[in-house]
């Protein structure tokens, strides 16, 4: 399969610091690709390169198979969702949907552009609000004027820069199932960036994590979740107990008062703390080791008091043995 | 907010504005005493006068001269504004070299342009030196000097605005301008000057209200050949002694700014304040 963007040992330096370090990548057309990663991890510095707006200082950026090195921005047949939305303030959301159809893709007939413009507002259910100005939106209606105005452009590839982070949680979950609907209907490749492992693991086809401008992992979901090449993947996916230097999730750590009888290896511990989250419980435990686990228990399980004296064990495929 | 707190202030605009505007008014509404000052009875005659097409002209000019002031003010301010605003490192350099100015007096700048402006000034000398004229220029003495010594010492209140409005600009909408193909120029249209616009409006009024009522430039660089508004007031309370007529061009002419003032804050008031 040829992928549709390829990154090839693309590096970004600063004096004094490489943003960016040696990362390729190769998208699949379609796909909904997600780069993960902690602030500061080169993510949006990738992106930046891909949309032009830095030059990387060595490697190659290829879309279908022909490099974007040296085309500007506007030269580029890609198109970004800014974290800010960067929506022209003194334009309608007529005039930001249609400002690339004019300039990008040359269009001048205005009958054409009402037509597109309605279409793509449409597709983002802001039908009737094509004359307000964007200072007259709410939060989510401009998150989706932005979309509208770089769906229209119909992008070989869409750039979205944490699209979701501005928004409140309840929005933010409710956006997040909206953009992956839309982008199943219409088959855009999506490169969303996002320091939200949850974000990223619903989202994403396949998902790449960044740790301090390297790319430590490409998979789906699931092979990033369950079989993470490194500890610091291990560790930004999800919580992780390190037991003897071996990973276990907490929902894969188990709590019991007697021994366990399916012949598990156990480990004896004195419980600490139970935490109570609405659908489930949090259960610290001090291992004579002195290191402390965590298990999620379900709340129909018997209860764990602080003081218990417990047996914490686990399936011997949920532990993860990861060089330090 | 509470009276108190704003009484301090209400009472500095009484002194330093109801009260002088006062008494202008009442004076342009006397008669004029022989040796200067005010007589009763109370006229209209000061007002009426203004129509005589010789004052009406000077007026007119005047508001012609600020106008191009002010255009070449935009003209050249706004580039200067964005060059600084994108200088990076040095943009603090720059803008201090813009306000570098203002720590000598007005009039001793206005004189330092007639040294370099006069027929024996250092421009006419080093082009008759150098052979490309026979004849000194008459750089000085006319509308063009004029126009140069305002534009030169109103440029930076041009700028400042402008550059103020550019630089809170965020640079977000220029990538997504680019990004969503427009080319540098169709950005600088399109997204850059609109967006600008409180600030060129601001610049423009900071230049020409004060354009309007110049009198040094005019007296020193336009000579006696050019009488622009200031000039015929300072005229009136001076060599003419006919102080009710210059308070009363003086009034006209704060009028009309405030009513340019009051159409713009109109038009403008949500981008303006």
């Amino acid at each position: 399969m040829q992928s549709l963007l390829e990154l090839a040992q693309i590096s970004k330096e600063y004096p004094g610091h490489k943003a960016v370090d040696r990362v390729s990548l190769a998208i699949g057309h379609g796909e909904f690709f997600c780069l993960l990663g902690p602030s500061g991890c080169g993510k949006t510095t990738t992106l930046r390169m891909i949309a032009g707006f830095e030059q990387p200082t060595a490697g190659d950026v290829k879309l279908r198979g022909v490099s974007l090195i040296g085309r500007a921005p506007y030269e580029r047949d890609v198109s970004t969702v800014f974290q800010n939305y960067a929506l022209f303030p003194h334009l309608t959301v007529r005039g930001n949907v249609e400002f690339g159809l004019r300039h990008k893709r040359r269009m001048r007939n205005s009958a054409d552009l009402n037509q597109r413009v309605d279409a793509a507002l449409e597709l983002v259910q802001l039908t009737g609000k094509a004359s307000r100005l964007p200072a007259q939106l709410s939060g989510g209606e401009r998150q989706r004027v932005a979309l509208a105005r770089s769906l229209i452009l119909e992008p070989e590839v869409l750039l979205l820069d944490e699209p979701l982070s501005a928004l409140d949680p309840n929005l933010r979950k409710q956006m997040r199932a909206e953009l992956k609907a839309l982008q199943r209907r219409i088959g855009v490749t999506f490169l969303f960036i996002t320091h939200d492992q949850e974000e990223a693991l619903t989202l994403s086809d396949r998902l790449a994590v960044m740790n301090g401008g390297r790319l430590e992992q490409v998979g789906t979901p699931q092979q990033v979740y369950l079989e993470p090449a490194t500890r610091f993947v291990a560790g930004f996916l999800g919580a992780m107990n390190w037991v003897n230097g071996c990973g276990v999730r907490p929902e894969a750590t188990r709590l019991s008062h007697q021994l366990p009888a399916n012949g598990c290896r156990s480990l004896p511990a004195v419980v600490r703390a139970s935490t109570f989250l609405g659908n489930c419980l949090h259960v610290e435990s001090d291992l004579a080791s002195g290191e402390c686990v965590v298990a999620e228990v379900s709340r129909f399980d018997v209860p764990f008091q602080p003081g218990d004296a417990v047996h914490v064990w686990w399936q011997p495929q949920d532990q993860l043995d990861l060089p330090a | 907010m509470s009276r108190a707190y704003t009484a301090p202030a209400a009472l500095t605009m009484a002194i330093l504005f109801v009260v002088p505007m006062g008494i202008i008014a009442v004076y342009s509404l006397l008669s004029r005493g022989t040796y200067g000052g005010v007589l009763p009875p109370l006229t209209l005659e000061s007002y009426t006068r203004l129509f005589d097409p010789l004052y009406a002209g000077i007026l007119w000019r005047s508001a012609v001269v600020a106008t191009i002031a002010t255009v070449i003010c935009l003209v050249a301010g706004f580039p200067l504004a964005l060059f600084i605003a994108r200088a990076g490192r040095w943009k603090n350099l720059y803008l201090a070299l813009v306000i570098l100015p203002f720590w000598t007096s007005f009039l001793v700048r206005t004189y330092a342009w007639m040294f370099l402006l006069r027929d024996t000034g250092l421009i006419n000398t080093i082009l008759l030196s150098a052979g490309v004229i026979r004849e000194p220029l008459p750089l000085l003495y006319n509308y063009g000097a004029v126009l140069v010594g305002l534009v030169y010492g109103y440029l930076p209140f041009m700028v400042l605005p402008v550059y103020a409005t550019l630089e809170r600009m965020d640079k977000n909408l220029l990538e997504a301008a680019a990004d969503l193909g427009a080319k540098p120029a169709a950005t600088l249209w399109r997204v850059v000057i609109p967006l600008c616009k409180p600030g060129l409006v601001a610049g423009s009024v900071l230049v020409f209200i004060p354009c309007l009522g110049a009198y040094l430039t005019p007296d020193l660089l336009g000579g006696g050949k050019t009488i622009l508004a200031g000039t015929l007031v300072q005229n009136q309370f001076t060599n003419a002694r006919d102080w009710p007529f210059g308070a009363a061009v003086s009034l006209v002419l704060m009028v009309i700014v405030m009513l340019l003032l009051t159409a713009l804050v109109r038009r403008e008031g949500e981008t303006l304040l």
